[in-house]
């Protein structure tokens, strides 16, 4: 790898409470090795002269994919909900929520 | 010390009126039995893909044109976040691309209110919390229904021109039929078709922005005036008091009319946006636009203005009379019966307070008919309203027929005096004092008239003739 590491372990503790994730501090240190390395290979390619390239959306030259607004059957309402871990009254049930969603 | 000034801007969530869903074929449908539309993409099973639906597309570009917006190329990008109402623990949203951009609202009242941006983005599934309050603090489990998860959505957020409660609800209302007229949505704000975040902070004029608190989920247009009004009256209470207002969400409570911290800065989300890999550019062509624009049906202020321009002196009172009836999508019966010879101003008076438009409506010639009818004088105010109540069960009726029918005789002037003369006659000591200056009473006599009358004289006859004895 031609940088250093541009990932702190405070990043990847901040990014595993974002997610919900509890990391063991051997983990924080494997995690901040793993990803800085992925990252490290985004700074590689920062690194290129990349003058008079426009930034790319896409990997593929596709654009407006679309369909028409028609109906198509939904699944089976048991089969969903048989295959969730709690349900009750035709819903999905979870657990206590903190906050609220935005 | 000088006044207050309240900064305002909103971010209205409008649910689009499609068959199906943004990025499946599930119907989009409110009321359904729970979790009935879903499928495996808006339930974020493992190996689905999104495919962006036409029709939202089109609705979205019909609302960036009707608010006089930019409509530019754009792309997805995915909004993280671990609430269990997006199954995929993201909501597919636009971010630094939207698709309109740069526009503003003209309110009846006169002043503009920039939009900053109007992007598309998929609605969350619905909870429902056990326990507690209710509300999401104290409750243990919640139940999840999908059928809302991945409705089509535009986010239309505004620019923070707005100064007072009042103008908010104005813009919200005016939004609202602009949304309605384009045919984007149903605009039913008590079903959540559309859903308004206000953000709001208050300052000395000319200062700086001061902090700004955002309050959420406001269902009605008296609760986002109440809440505005409330909200910053209590950070004008806080900055006097020596202290200072903390940026944070907030929720506002019908029933005690107060808002209160939902959740702090400290814990404000990180979305952690980045580009939805699954789904390719948006670049609507020239050609696609223009067509839409085309197509695009009369906007609210032009047919105020269109309906105005038939009335000769423009009052105030008619001014809301002409905004009820273009709220009610009664001006094309409007229009057509003054082109039928309605007395315009008549015509807009009698729709707006007498005819629902959800309802049976009159045809436009009956409908001018009887507004004819009443302005010669042959029918009384009052029967004329009877007349437009009987023309909902035979919409077509030759309103001169149906006043025969209900046995509406215009009184002759002789008859009016005969009239006229029992009710002095019974009440002499009122008609002295109305003889010696006491206006008042000329009404008093107006209602013993009418009340013999069973409401068959004509008011304003009525109103002539009493002046007429007057010594």
């Amino acid at each position: 790898m031609t940088n250093p590491n541009p990932l702190t372990e405070a990043d990847v503790i901040k990014v595993a409470s974002l997610a919900r994730l509890e990391l063991r501090p051997d983990e924080v240190a494997t995690f901040t090795e793993q990803l800085g390395s992925v990252l490290g290979h985004a700074q590689d390619i920062a690194a290129l002269n990349l003058e008079g390239l426009s930034p790319m959306a896409h990997p593929f030259d596709l654009e407006n994919v679309l369909r028409e607004d028609v109906v198509t059957p939904s699944l089976d309402r048991d089969a969903v909900l048989a295959a969730a871990p709690d349900a009750a009254e035709h819903r999905f049930r979870v657990g206590r929520i903190l906050g609220e969603a935005p | 010390m000088s006044a207050w000034e309240t900064i305002i801007g909103l971010e209205v969530h409008c649910e689009l009126k499609t068959a199906t869903k943004l990025f499946c074929g599930c119907p989009n449908m409110f009321g359904d039995e729970p979790n009935t539309n879903c499928c495996p993409v808006c339930l974020g099973l493992p190996g689905s893909l999104p495919v962006l639906n036409k029709g939202a597309v089109e609705l979205a570009i019909r609302i960036g044109l009707a608010l006089n917006c930019t409509v530019a190329p754009s792309t997805f990008h995915r909004k993280n976040y671990f609430y269990p109402d997006m199954p995929k623990d993201y909501q597919i949203s636009q971010y630094d691309q939207p698709l309109n951009a740069g526009g503003w609202i003209d309110l009846p009242e006169g002043s503009r209110v920039g939009i900053t941006r109007a992007h598309m983005e998929e609605d969350t599934g619905k909870s429902t919390h056990l326990g507690g309050t209710g509300r999401i603090h104290g409750a243990d489990s919640s139940l999840i229904d999908y059928n809302r998860s991945g409705v089509p959505l535009v986010e239309i957020v505004s620019e923070p021109d707005m100064r007072s409660g009042v103008q908010a609800r104005a813009y919200v209302a005016e939004l609202r039929a602009i949304l309605v007229a384009v045919g984007a949505t149903d605009g039913r704000m008590e079903e959540g078709s559309m859903r308004v975040d206000a953000n709001v902070s208050v300052r000395k004029p000319g200062d700086p922005f001061g902090t700004r608190c955002e309050i959420k989920n406001l269902n009605s247009l008296r609760s986002l005036q109440r809440a505005i009004e409330y909200e910053a009256a209590r950070q004008i209470d806080l900055i006097e008091a020596g202290e200072r207002v903390v940026q944070e969400t907030r929720h506002f409570d019908e029933q005690t009319g107060r808002t209160g911290t939902m959740r702090s800065k400290e814990e404000a989300t990180d979305y952690r946006y980045f580009p939805e890999p699954d789904l390719v550019p948006l670049n609507p062509s020239r050609a696609w636009i223009d067509e839409i624009r085309s197509n695009l049906a009369p906007l609210p202020k032009a047919r105020r203005e269109h309906l105005l321009a038939a009335v000769g002196e423009v009052t105030p009172a008619l001014v809301d009379l002409v905004a009820t009836v273009v709220d009610r999508d009664l001006d094309t019966l409007v229009s057509a019966a003054i082109n039928a010879g309605a007395p315009a101003q008549l015509a807009i008076a009698r729709a707006a307070n007498e005819l629902d438009a959800d309802g049976v409506l009159p045809s436009p010639a009956s409908f001018a008919g009887t507004c004819q009818l009443e302005a010669s004088g042959r029918l009384s105010a009052t029967q004329a309203k009877q007349v437009l109540a009987a023309l909902l069960d035979e919409p077509h009726g030759d309103p001169a027929a149906i006043a025969d029918r209900l046995g509406f005789v215009a009184m002759d002037d002789g008859a009016l005096d005969t009239v006229l003369d029992a009710a002095i006659a019974d009440h002499p000591s009122e008609w002295q004092r109305y003889c010696d200056g006491d206006d008042k009473l000329a009404q008093f006599f107006v209602g013993k008239v009418m009340a013999a009358t069973k409401g068959k004289a004509n008011g304003k006859a009525v109103i002539a003739a009493i002046a007429a004895r007057r010594p």
